[in-house]
């Protein structure tokens, strides 16, 4: 599954926030760290402000902040804003569908999509930021030794 | 040790009978306190309960079953109860499975349990955490589990524990194709 560009920097964005949602960050500092383009990224965080997960305050200390639940959040919401990867591989219009090859390729393919959306819909925000977390104290702790 | 619902409330081992003494290790975590132990005989009414009310299945045969496989071998084998304000409200199943598969030993959780009126109180996690003790003291490392792809309530609750994808798949076919 390749996610557009659009949906990576909206989860990049979503979690980057959520981890401290007591900092405002700007469009720029976000798109600075992550490499990203700043233009697309603000249309992206206007679109997560639209869904409710994102609010941007102005002013000195402004930027934007994570305002939803990290504990209900998954993966899969940030993404369902973006893209519809509700029917993917098993899509029956793809040429060749209809054909005996294309069925039973659509089947396996589908086998993979279904796999890959469950894990989407399992993963919170939360959860997420816990394996960032634990992947930070371990490397820290490596560099200790 | 026997422990009755009476006793003195705190986080330890009990056993089920007195040929049965399972390692069942202590956590302590929570503001409030509820109890993780051994499962006892009197239990099992209510872990029935419980099941049903989740799955919308009464399987009290199969219950008795798992409680008499835990019996016998106790030192592998851990069914825990959560109790909560004098209630059993929760419990889990494991048990460690070594070679199957091509797999080293690992500790499987089979069965989890929380009533739905004590959801959002720890104590799923907790039941997982006591259980996950238990194991590492048994001498294995790893912990697994199974779970429908369409589970997502559950799926959720063990991703959040930590648990990610396996290296095995798991695969079925229907037997009168």
């Amino acid at each position: 599954m390749k996610l557009q560009k659009a949906t990576l920097f909206a989860l990049y964005a979503v979690l980057d926030l959520a981890e401290d949602r007591d900092k405002p960050r700007s469009a720029g500092e976000i798109a600075e760290k992550y490499g990203i383009s700043i233009n697309h990224l603000a249309k992206v965080l206007r679109d997560l402000g639209r869904a409710g997960l994102v609010e941007a305050a102005r002013g000195v200390g402004g930027g934007y902040r994570f305002v939803g639940n990290a504990k209900r959040v998954t993966l899969m919401d940030v993404i369902e804003i973006f893209e519809d990867i509700r029917s993917g591989a098993g899509d029956a219009r793809d040429p060749g569908a209809s054909t005996d090859i294309g069925t039973s390729l659509h089947v396996v393919l589908g086998e993979i999509e279904d796999i890959a959306r469950a894990t989407l819909r399992s993963v919170t925000i939360e959860t997420l930021l816990k394996h960032v977390r634990r992947d930070r104290d371990q490397r820290r702790a490596a560099a200790a030794e | 040790m026997e422990m009755s619902k009476s006793s003195p409330r705190r986080h330890g081992t009990s056993s089920a009978t007195k040929t049965a003494k399972p390692a069942v290790a202590a956590v302590s975590r929570a503001k409030v306190e509820p109890l993780i132990r051994a499962v006892n005989p009197a239990d099992l009414a209510t872990v029935v309960k419980i099941d049903e009310k989740n799955s919308g299945v009464g399987k009290p045969d199969y219950w008795l079953d798992q409680y008499e496989r835990y019996l016998r071998r106790p030192k592998e084998r851990f069914f825990l109860v959560g109790e909560f304000e004098d209630r059993i409200v929760a419990f889990a199943i494991g048990e460690i499975r070594a070679w199957e598969f091509g797999s080293p030993p690992c500790g499987w959780v089979f069965s989890l349990g929380v009533d739905p009126s004590a959801r959002l109180r720890n104590i799923g996690s907790q039941l997982i955490d006591a259980m996950s003790e238990s194991f590492r003291r048994a001498g294995v490392a790893k912990l697994r589990t199974m779970l429908r792809r369409d589970d997502n309530l559950n799926l959720s609750f063990f991703r959040s524990l930590g648990m990610m994808a396996g290296p095995f798949i798991q695969l079925e076919k229907d037997l009168d194709e």
